[in-house]
């Protein structure tokens, strides 16, 4: 991609939006007894302040490594950083010290995991590990992060808080802990969150819940939110602006109007369709014919040509373009490349 | 927390009344007796001895008699030792057992810990293949030919400390090493695995994500957790020092209560046979019981005070 190196901004938006994180050219291998996987191929994305965005992607395709790596929790080895920078706050967290990392991570950037039946310690109360982020970061007191942690689990609604401290997360539901899991993730109040999959491991109940909770304490505290998911019904409710990844890049980024509605590569379009919908019982799902390429040896050109119903000679060879679609919508696909030519599905 | 207590007290109780009968049978169940070795006392002499040690009563009335010195805790005189009581030779011997004991155990898992948990953290690095090594090693040498080994290194050829007799600090330490080796070498290793296992863990990442210091995330949030698999092999590894005490108590001469216990049995000393294996049986099931409590304190979700009891 040629435009990976410039410096132009990637998505001009209006100049009031503040860039709070950018990620540019971001390349993450991971070093295995079968080779050097290529988790992620030059991810270039910014957050901006307050927003939602969304990355969205199938299995595999680099969204929680690019969400590690901003994390700082690559383990390394065998994962590196091969390439690109990652800003925040004119600090570059690709190369930033790990002392310097920590007093960023849980402070400044925070995340919530996937699975809140493992991402708590079962051996630790709730209390502690609510306060011990607080404590490290702000020096506050015992107290003073009892303080804290009461209000933040006030915040998360959990009924009870202070008996509720004392207790450990098995005395939790699932529900509950992801409420406990977000509250940590708050307790500093950082800048940017991360969330990774929060509402897989939910039911859909509770699912719910936690979104509009997520709602809830964006618009009260203004914390940017980067949501790392595969269900387009969770973006969809909440997202600002969406990423869509394949095979460890970015292969189309824009706010969620244009995503859902004028999807301009055919992954996001295929992805769009696989999706079931209850007013459409009849029709049958439209899956994405094959599989993800292989990380080992991504190909050279396009990673979904094999997959794709309008692929052309030149995808296979050369990798596509970054095409902009519009002042916030950009594509990297060689079908709005102004020399394609008018397109036939070949199926 | 006291309804369970209790209750694992009358099952300790059971326990050690189990014991007791199978070690009464099978001590009589073994030809011989404690007076056959004398062999020039005339018959007569010999039936009053006998008389006089309640030998010639009928097993059931023996029986019932050696559970009564059980309860009262007075197992009467040594045949062997006519000076000593049973009493006193634990009373004597004991105490240096224990100390011995006591100071292997804490040397084996505050060791074994440190190794494994540095072999955990340096994963396929030079510290881990070096920890793993002296762990295979310790585990393969037994305790009695490493005792041989360190008399003849530090006693024999450097002659930095005492080769044998318990008199002061300096004796104490080749014994101790001689029994604490293997005990943790098990250690390193279950440490090492189990350390690996909770590293990979939601949790940890989650502590790392909140940008605590490595100290805290190992010792804080990883290092309880690994220590359950160790916890539970604590009571098996107990048993196993307390019989390695006999032969490290031998090696070194050290007058602890492991050599009376062997004795007595080769001498068929019944009185001391009897008071040492039911002393030595209620203190491993006092100690497997602490190590419950113990599990119980390490980990929130086992409940102590279940209502079946499942967790004991």
């Amino acid at each position: 991609m040629v435009s990976k190196q410039s410096t132009m901004p990637e998505d001009t938006l209006p100049e009031s939006q503040e860039k709070i994180l950018q990620v540019k050219n971001l390349h993450v291998t991971f070093k295995t007894y079968g080779g050097y996987v290529k988790a992620v191929r030059g991810v270039t994305f910014d957050l901006y302040k307050g927003e939602t965005l969304a990355i969205v992607g199938e299995s595999g395709c680099g969204k929680s490594v690019t969400s590690s790596a901003i994390m700082g929790l690559i383990p390394q080895p065998p994962g590196k950083i091969e390439n690109g920078e990652i800003l925040f706050d004119h600090k570059n967290l690709a190369t930033l010290p790990k002392a310097k990392l920590r007093q960023i991570q849980g402070m400044d950037i925070s995340m919530i995991f996937q699975d809140p039946m493992t991402a708590l310690n079962p051996t630790l109360t709730i209390g502690e590990q609510l306060t011990e982020g607080v404590r490290t970061h702000k020096g506050l007191s015992k107290s003073e992060a009892n303080m804290k942690a009461l209000e933040m689990l006030n915040l998360v609604g959990i009924p009870n808080p202070q008996e509720r401290m004392k207790q450990y997360p098995h005395q939790f539901s699932g529900g509950m802990r992801q409420r406990i899991v977000i509250a940590i993730a708050l307790i500093c109040e950082p800048t940017v969150l991360i969330a990774d999959e929060p509402t897989t491991a939910l039911d859909v109940t509770i699912q719910a819940q936690v979104l509009e909770l997520f709602a809830e304490i964006q618009q009260k505290t203004g914390v940017s939110i980067i949501l790392i998911t595969h269900d387009l019904g969770v973006v969809a409710k909440i997202a600002d602006r969406i990423a869509v990844m394949y095979a460890g890049q970015i292969i189309e980024i824009g706010n969620k109007r244009e995503i859902f509605y004028q999807a301009s590569h055919p992954y996001t379009k295929g992805l769009l369709n696989s999706v079931p919908r209850l007013d459409l019982m009849d029709e049958e799902l439209q899956p994405i014919d094959g599989t993800p390429p292989d990380l080992f040896d991504p190909p050279k050109g396009c990673g979904f040509t094999a997959r794709c119903p309008y692929a052309m000679e030149v995808c296979e060879k050369i990798e596509p373009e970054k095409t902009m679609l519009s002042n916030s919508h950009r594509a990297y696909c060689w079908l709005h490349d102004e020399r394609a030519q008018a397109v036939f599905p070949s199926k | 927390m006291i309804k369970y207590i209790i209750k694992r007290f009358f099952m300790m109780i059971a326990t050690i009344f189990v014991i007791a009968t199978l070690t009464f049978f099978l001590m009589h169940s073994i030809p011989g007796s404690p007076l056959e070795s004398d062999r020039t006392t005339n018959p007569q002499i010999q039936a009053n001895l006998e008389k006089f040690y309640h030998l010639d009563d009928p097993l059931p009335i023996q029986y019932v008699n050696y559970l009564k010195s059980i309860v009262t805790f007075d197992f009467g005189p040594s045949i062997k030792k006519p000076n000593d009581s049973v009493n006193s030779l634990i009373e004597r011997g004991f105490p240096i057992s224990f100390e011995l004991g006591m100071v292997s155990i804490l040397v084996a898992v505050i060791s074994g810990l440190i190794l494994g948990t540095l072999a955990a953290l340096k994963h396929n690095g030079i510290i881990d293949y070096l920890a793993m090594t002296i762990a295979v090693v310790g585990i393969s040498i037994p305790n009695f030919i490493l005792a041989t080994l360190l008399i003849q290194v530090f006693a024999g050829s450097l002659g930095w400390l005492p080769a044998a007799t318990w008199s002061g600090p300096s004796y104490m330490i080749l014994p101790t090493l001689a029994l604490a080796t293997g005990p943790m070498a098990i250690i390193a290793r279950l440490t090492r695995s189990s350390m690996l296992e909770v590293l990979t863990q939601d949790y940890i990442k989650m502590a790392k994500a909140k940008g605590l210091k490595p100290f805290r995330v190992i010792f804080r949030h990883a290092m309880r957790n690994a220590l359950m698999p160790i916890v539970t092999i604590m009571g098996t590894m107990l048993a196993g020092i307390l019989t390695g005490t006999f032969i490290i108590e031998r090696v070194f001469a050290i007058p602890g209560m492991g050599k009376y216990f062997v004795e007595s049995i080769s001498n068929r000393d019944y009185p001391v046979i009897m008071g040492t294996t039911v002393f030595y049986s209620a203190f491993l099931v006092f100690m497997l019981f602490l190590v419950d409590i113990v599990y119980g304190l390490l980990d929130p979700r086992i409940k102590l005070h279940n209502k079946e009891g499942e967790s004991s």
